[in-house]
């Protein structure tokens, strides 16, 4: 089979991940640190629905969410930047929360009055704040979104700086580290039903906007000058899409920490199904974020348990394993023609 | 003449004993130390306390910056951490031994430059027992009286076994060591000092000394009991779920300060005032217990 002859129906591929995000969901609701077990037992039991109801269900929810956050950021800004290596954190936002989770965690503990007003923001919230103040840093050292290259280089640097910041934290406050570690590898662990509504809302939003901008990205894509021959309100459409790229990826960061990859991977695999503009590629690539992150965290609840393992080392394989083996495929297919 | 002859044996002897220490550390690497060394750097908290219960502290010239136990240590230059420990400034120290935990970097860059390290990680009781032998031996101290502090640490641990009133023992508890969360098990010393003042562990020894668990786990097991460092408390009950557990409505969370928590996670000399701490815990939390429970 030929690698162009084998392109999907966009509308097929939508309603199969939607299915598969649908399945993974109702499959999360049962598995746990007991390994698998259906939830219909949990009926009569108050602890065990409680864990299906309060726990594993948001979670599920959750993940898909979060990784549908970061899929849609990851399909934006490799269409903002028409570079295929650009990320979600490519902004800055990365360094950024983990610099807000950094300072939040040294604080945590010591002075009464910090710890308080700490509980009361949440980690959640010091992520946020990190890395909608990193972003925007970025856009200030960039002066603005118009260049393309001078905004990249101003998120790498904010990137390294802001990082290395958050080292220095770390390195001080020993007791920090292991949280530290924790959220930079990525966890869907404390995902409740707030930050279910919380992420489906900001999802929502953003994949409205993006959708109705794509059209700004198709055009990118024949070059910036051609873009602007066209007539299209390049610059406005350009602050709108890296505000909605920062949004999205703050709020993802901030519930599940870094999980990589994710954002990287979702844009190309749904390239790889189908060839389609870019409102069909934005809309892809959040389902296809959503059922990678979901079937990462099902395998990092269910390979060890009750154990876990990371769910960010574990979308790292999944999709950079199904990644390289598309790569492979195309090759050899191109080999045998 | 006989007499003379034997004090030089015996002169002899004790040079002889005082010069040629192989010790066996846990890189599993033969040390050799060559005379009784008076300037000492130590890389890991555990360790640096191990060298002032053995009475030794005079001798240290050098901590990490993570040590901050006993007060007179406080004014010792600090240098670097266990990941990062600042080679130059213990270098530019001269010290004769530098000890250090095996999971620490650098050891081959100090032995390289001429230094003696000896790489120690306690992890259990026994490890703590032995790890205090091998400094004392390091130190030219007598094993004798690192049995001593041992047999103390021993007595001390047993004694607040003994103050926990019967309706006490037998709580089920959740050791949390870190918020990803990780806990402790039966099988790391945290869990070895529960066993032995009658609680039992949620973790079971299987899942290794300090795993990461599914925060679910917590919620099924139903601790009775749990234990956790101040900045880990702090947004406790906003875990999903949580909130609604047992224990975490009825108040029967031991949080201790970052002083105690200190005291709790280093396999130490300390350890026995961390078995006090658990006993204090283990009994004030026992006695508001509800009625009807086992």
């Amino acid at each position: 089979m030929t690698m162009h002859g084998a392109r999907w129906s966009p509308v097929l591929v939508a309603l199969s991940l939607w299915v598969l995000c649908v399945l993974g969901i109702a499959l999360g609701s049962a598995v746990g640190s007991t390994g698998f077990e259906s939830w219909l037992a949990a009926m009569h039991d108050d602890i065990a629905w409680q864990i299906v109801w309060d726990i594993r269900l948001p979670r599920s929810v959750g993940a898909c969410a979060a990784g549908a956050l970061l899929g849609l950021a990851g399909a934006l800004a490799q269409g903002l930047f028409r570079n295929p290596l650009a990320d979600p954190y490519l902004l800055g936002s990365a360094s950024g929360a983990s610099l807000g989770v950094a300072v939040a965690l040294a604080l945590f503990g010591g002075n009464p009055f910090a710890t308080e007003f700490l509980v009361r923001l949440g980690l959640t919230g010091a992520a946020f704040v990190g890395a909608v103040l990193a972003v925007m840093l970025t856009l200030v050292l960039a002066r603005g979104v118009q260049h393309t290259l001078r905004l990249l280089l101003a998120g790498v640097i904010v990137g390294v700086v802001l990082g290395a910041l958050a080292s220095l934290i770390t390195l001080m406050r020993p007791d920090v580290l292991q949280g530290m570690q924790g959220f930079l590898l990525g966890s869907t662990s404390f995902i409740g039903w707030n930050a279910c509504v919380l992420m489906l809302g900001v999802l929502l939003l953003c994949v409205v906007l993006a959708f109705a901008l794509s059209r700004v990205l198709d055009a990118l894509s024949l070059g910036e000058s051609t873009a602007l021959s066209l007539g299209l309100p390049l610059a406005p459409v350009r602050v709108a899409l890296v505000c909605v790229l920062a949004l999205a990826t703050g709020t993802a960061v901030a519930q599940t920490g870094l999980v990589a990859f994710v954002g990287l991977a979702a844009p190309h695999l749904v390239r790889s199904l189908v060839k389609t503009q870019h409102n069909w590629i934005v809309l892809l690539s959040t389902l296809m974020g959503g059922a990678l992150l979901l079937a990462a965290d099902l395998l990092a609840r269910l390979l060890l348990s009750p154990q876990e393992m990371p769910v960010g080392v574990l979308t790292a394989v999944l999709g950079g394993g199904y990644l390289l083996w598309l790569m492979y495929r195309s090759q050899t297919a191109r080999a045998a023609r | 003449m006989l007499k003379r002859i034997l004090a030089l044996a015996a002169l002899l002897l004790m040079v002889n004993t005082a010069q040629a220490v192989v010790l066996r550390d846990d890189r599993q690497i033969e040390v050799t130390i060559a005379k009784p060394p008076q300037r000492i750097v130590s890389l890991l908290p555990s360790l640096t306390e191990t060298v002032c219960a053995l009475g030794q502290c005079q001798k240290l010239v050098g901590v990490d910056r993570y040590s901050n136990w006993p007060e007179s240590i406080a004014k010792l230059p600090r240098m670097g951490g266990g990941i990062d420990p600042n080679i130059e400034s213990v270098v530019a120290t001269k010290p004769d031994l530098v000890l250090m935990a095996t999971s620490a970097r650098g050891a081959e860059r100090f032995t390289s430059l001429g230094l003696t390290v000896l790489a120690l990680e306690p992890r259990s009781h026994a490890d703590v027992q032995r790890v205090m032998r091998i400094v004392a031996q390091a130190l030219d101290v007598p094993v004798a009286e690192s049995d001593r502090v041992w047999h103390y640490i021993d007595a001390t641990v047993n004694a607040a076994a003994q103050s926990i009133p019967a309706q006490a023992k037998g709580q089920r508890v959740y050791f949390e060591v870190s918020r990803a969360p990780y806990g402790a098990s039966e099988s790391s010393f945290i869990g070895e000092t529960l066993q032995r003042l009658g609680a039992r562990n949620i973790l079971p020894a299987s899942l290794g000394p300090f795993p990461k668990i599914n925060p679910e786990f917590v919620v099924r097991a139903q601790p009775d009991l749990i234990m956790v460092g101040d900045s880990n408390f702090a947004d406790m009950t906003t875990r999903p779920g949580w909130q609604n557990m047992q224990a975490m409505r009825t108040q029967r969370v031991c949080h201790f300060t970052s002083d105690e928590s200190d005291v709790l996670v280093r396999a130490g000399p300390r350890m026995a005032e961390a078995a006090r701490l658990m006993a204090k815990c283990l009994t004030g939390k026992a006695n508001d217990k509800p009625k009807g429970q086992p």
